[in-house]
């Protein structure tokens, strides 16, 4: 099957699936006690006029089955609806997810950049000081939660004074010139980018070193070193590119897996991201907002995975897509 | 067995004897550590009301967001001493809005062991008022200082720990089943339903896990007994954690199925159903315990992390993740009371010594090197 043809059966076959998802989490939401316009209500200068305008305006007067289809029709149409505090759902989203997709492409930069050579590093040389480091550093990633990850790296923060707490931007920022503005902007992601890389690298160069000591076993190996091969071209040349396959799939996962592990550090670190504002919605119950994010996580996982099963492809002509 | 050839000198290997996995796992120095440490854990949350020197719910509303209580060894001479406490004071300066605790200095108290204090009830069967130790009011003994509420913070990691730790297991009980039932159902029958029972397991994997959890949770209504709370945050984190399993399971029956041994007893005329609940289901075992050891965790991480943000366990009930929420509303004074992060570092120490466990166990586990070590 060629790509193209493939590409277009896999994202038919996404959208059941996706189907799927919106009714479960549109269930989900109908079923949380919360008023969405609870702060309205309790507001004695709103009339009632009003509170029954706005009902009107996000269809929460209608029976539910009547609601999910006016939503499921108005995103066929490409109308993500409006949120409950006003503003399209579309350009909310927008905003924060760059924030997001910022954060989350230098943080697979500097977790692949870090983890493909650790890994390679403490599989060469297995068992010794190097790897035994990178085993117990790697534990510790595993196993921190990324709260208590951000709370340490903040506390770090307000003892140095060198890097400010939280937050995306300086207030100062839009008087800045534009490398200030860069500046602050980089300073402002050391903290969320050194939380998220160290949970994410610890399971990646696991990953990288269990694979290319699995590899370091094959017999091509073996004859690539008897042929007189210097090291490191056997490594990198022919043991590390076999290696790789499992890796690109752990690729597609973690595009997506970053999205949903990073709602936490958001709020820890007030990052202005897609995860803190999915959790926010979701406390006021701000239908149209979540639904849009839990489809937007899903069309992400999904994306990530498809990329990932065509770049196998590419990169190993041993794999036929069907 | 190889017969071997007359001549031949025997072995000069020393005679390999077959250790059960736990007998592996247990010579395992990391694994070993991990197993301790998280046997301490355990017993001391069961414990919780001995040990602890307050109740999860005792406040003194005077002494609210305290340091620790300073523990003096030296008498006023210099000498050692039995360590004794002093009761503390609050001072509010109006100018800075900071308060400050002084030590009464007239007053010292010895710190006590065995002391009677309130009433409990070990796991709401066992009465007692015996206390590990403590001290007599008007003194308090808060050694990891006090919340909001004048509660002491490390009575309330006791208890916090009953719910933190069992929430982990409880899950199991019923992602576990679930997960193995599905899975095992959609290998059993394939075809179409097989087809749809795994779509819709996708799809709850495809919605990013903590999504879902804090979708699920925003359902909970407010006006919950804490166990309705609890119980139901366990099912919540169930939910989350079926899915996977029951794709592995069911991959798993089908390979398994077509082996010889159960190809054996289905020639044999073994029902399939109960082929696959005797043969199948079996085989899967040496899987399931490692990935219980390493959901375990998760489930730990997702409900701290759930009430870390205020969906889950609910004040006045400790919970670690509750707990650690105090040190995120005071984060920009956390270098003035580093005491605040101790839930976290139990969670971290917690997860630790799991994953360490499932990791040795894996490879314990592993047919690849079953009998030998």
């Amino acid at each position: 099957m060629s790509i193209p043809v493939y590409i277009l059966k896999r994202v038919l076959q996404a959208i059941p699936l996706l189907i799927i998802i919106s009714i479960m989490s549109f269930i989900m939401l109908k079923l949380a006690p919360i008023d969405p316009l609870a702060y309205l209500r309790a507001n004695p200068a709103i009339s009632a006029q009003a509170i029954k305008a706005e009902e009107e305006r996000l269809g929460l007067n209608k029976p539910p089955v009547v609601q999910y289809f006016i939503w499921l029709s108005n995103l066929v149409r490409g109308d993500l609806g409006v949120s409950t505090t006003g503003g399209s759902v579309f350009l909310l989203l927008m905003q924060r997810a760059g924030n997001t997709l910022l954060l989350s492409i230098l943080t697979i930069f500097f977790t692949w950049m870090i983890a493909l050579p650790a890994g390679v590093w403490a599989a060469v040389n297995r068992g010794q000081w190097v790897d035994k480091f990178f085993g117990i550093f790697t534990t510790i990633g595993m196993s921190m939660p990324t709260f208590l990850m951000a709370l340490l790296l903040l506390m770090a923060a307000l003892a140095t004074r060198l890097l400010p707490i939280g937050g995306l931007t300086s207030p100062d920022f839009f008087e800045r010139d534009f490398l200030g503005q860069a500046l602050d902007l980089a300073q402002h992601l050391v903290i969320p980018v050194t939380v998220l890389t160290f949970i994410g690298l610890a399971g990646i160069q696991r990953q990288v070193r269990g694979n290319l000591l699995d590899v370091l076993r094959a017999e091509y190996v073996r004859t690539a070193r008897a042929k007189g091969l210097p090291e490191d071209k056997v490594i990198y040349r022919h043991a590390l590119r076999n290696a790789i396959n499992p890796l690109i799939t752990l690729f597609g996962f973690e595009f997506a897996a970053l999205l949903s592990g990073a709602a936490l550090t958001e709020t820890v670190l007030a990052y202005p991201g897609l995860g803190r504002l999915t959790l926010e919605a979701v406390l006021t119950k701000d239908m149209n907002l979540v639904m849009a994010a839990l489809m937007l996580g899903a069309v992400m996982l999904i994306m990530g995975n498809l990329l990932a099963d065509i770049l196998l492809k590419l990169v190993d002509p041993r794999i036929t897509l069907e | 067995m190889i017969q071997e050839a007359p001549g031949f000198a025997p072995p000069t290997v020393a005679p390999r004897t077959r250790k059960t996995p736990w007998q592996r796992l247990w010579r395992d120095p990391l694994a070993r550590a991990g197993l301790i440490v998280l046997a301490i854990l355990y017993i001391s949350s069961g414990l919780a009301d001995p040990i602890a020197p307050y109740s999860m719910y005792f406040n003194d509303p005077d002494v609210a967001n305290a340091p620790p209580t300073p523990v003096h060894w030296q008498d006023d001479n210099g000498h050692q001493t039995w360590p004794y406490v002093h009761p503390v004071e609050r001072h509010f300066d109006p100018m800075t809005f900071r308060q400050t605790y002084f030590e009464k200095t007239d007053q010292s108290l010895p710190i006590r062991l065995f002391i009677k204090g309130e009433d409990y009830r070990i796991l709401g069967i066992i009465p007692g008022d015996i206390h590990l130790f403590g001290v007599e009011a008007p003194a308090r003994l808060f050694l990891l200082g006090s919340d909001i509420n004048g509660r002491d913070n490390l009575s309330r990691l006791f208890f916090g720990a009953q719910k933190s730790l069992t929430i982990g297991f409880l899950g199991l009980f019923i992602a576990f089943p679930i997960g193995i039932v599905y899975g095992g159902i959609s290998g059993f029958v394939g075809g179409l339903v097989d087809n749809m029972m795994m779509r819709v397991a996708e799809a709850v994997m495809s919605i990013p896990s903590f999504y879902l959890l804090i979708g699920l949770a925003a359902i909970l209504p407010a006006g919950m007994t804490s166990s309705e709370r609890f119980a139901l945050i366990t099912v919540i984190l169930s939910l989350i954690g079926w899915a996977g399993l029951a794709r592995v399971i069911r991959g798993m029956v089908l390979s398994i199925r077509e082996e010889e041994f159960v190809l054996a007893a289905r020639a044999a005329g073994l029902p399939e159903f109960v082929n696959i609940v005797k043969h199948v289901i079996p085989q899967t075992a040496s899987f399931l315990i490692v990935a219980a050891t390493l959901q375990v965790p998760s489930f730990i991480l997702s409900e701290s992390g759930l009430s870390f943000i205020g969906l889950g366990i609910q004040q006045p009930d400790a919970s670690w993740g509750n707990m650690l929420k105090a040190a995120l509303d005071n984060v920009n004074d956390l270098l003035n009371q580093p005491w605040l992060i101790a839930p976290g570092v139990l969670i971290f120490i917690t997860i630790l010594c799991f994953n360490t466990v499932g990791d040795v166990l894996r490879d314990v586990l592993d047919p690849k090197t079953q009998g030998t070590g």
